[in-house]
């Protein structure tokens, strides 16, 4: 991944950037635990049968003890704990599918063994929030903060992951500077 | 946020148009957190609420530096989407009554 660049004008614009298989298996394996971690917030509030005769799903009202899902599935409001919960179950469905649908794309379109990858604009949005979940996700489990320098202390038991979050940041902060061009 | 980088002035196609209003009841505020960028912060907000790259700019850099800023006022319903379609992008947003 050399960052990327703008091919094209107009209707034919793209965002076109290429992956090493290393780079691939780590960002696939990153949107992979994603939709796990989802998936499994879902599996534990399964639908009732009022929400499947009506199609109008619920989410749960409170928010998730694992600090990772409740940085992706925030809370609406901090002031009114009842409008929160609220908020939080009639969102957090639509929320949680919007994410998991956003990391699929990904994976649909990046080849297991890596290879090139050409994105229209719409797809460069869509790549941009999974990467951007995926830091999420990775940052909050690594305890990340903003005085943070880009140069990891190798005696820090965090090094091997922090090294593939800073090459997550390079990869998401290099497409929102191509996708602004288009 | 982290990162910051220069980014060339230019405009984002809206996906709404909207205007921030002083004397209405709710607003969207962003909070400051270590992992978003700054470069993806301005964008979300560019293309959210279809803000110049200037404006948008400047809001990202209160939340940056003040820890928060209110990024779109209006009335309950409106404010709700907008922090859900904020949530989708991963920025860190609640809603509250305007002060």
């Amino acid at each position: 991944m050399n960052g990327w660049k703008k091919s094209g004008r107009g209707a034919k614009a793209r965002l076109v950037g290429t992956f090493d298989a290393q780079e691939a298996a780590v960002l696939r394996g990153l949107l992979d635990e994603v939709r796990q971690m989802l998936a499994k917030r879902e599996a534990d509030n399964p639908a009732d049968e009022l929400a499947v005769l009506t199609g109008m799903r619920t989410g749960p009202s409170s928010r998730p003890s694992d600090r990772v899902l409740a940085r992706l599935l925030p809370d609406f409001t901090t002031e009114d704990a009842d409008l929160a919960a609220g908020l939080r179950s009639l969102h957090e469905p639509e929320l949680i599918e919007a994410k998991d649908r956003a990391a699929a794309e990904v994976l649909g379109g990046l080849p297991a063994g890596g290879g090139r990858v050409e994105l229209t604009p719409a797809q460069g949005d869509v790549w941009l929030a999974a990467l951007n979940d995926v830091r999420l996700a990775l940052g909050t489990a690594l305890d990340v903060n903003e005085e943070m320098s880009d140069d990891v202390d190798p005696d820090d038991p965090r090094a091997a992951h922090l090294g593939i979050y800073h090459w997550l940041t390079f990869v998401q902060d290099g497409l929102v500077h191509a996708r602004m061009r288009v | 946020m982290a990162a910051p980088l220069p980014a060339p002035t230019r405009q984002v196609d809206p996906a709404v148009t909207e205007d921030v209003a002083s004397d209405v009841p709710w607003q969207a505020i962003v909070w400051n957190d270590p992992v978003n960028l700054m470069s993806y912060v301005t964008y979300v907000l560019q293309k959210l609420f279809g803000y110049p790259e200037q404006k948008a700019t400047a809001l990202m850099l209160d939340v940056h530096h003040k820890g928060k800023a209110a990024v779109s006022a209006g009335d309950k319903e409106k404010i709700e989407a907008d922090v859900a379609k904020l949530h989708a992008a991963g920025l860190w947003a609640t809603m509250q009554r305007s002060s």
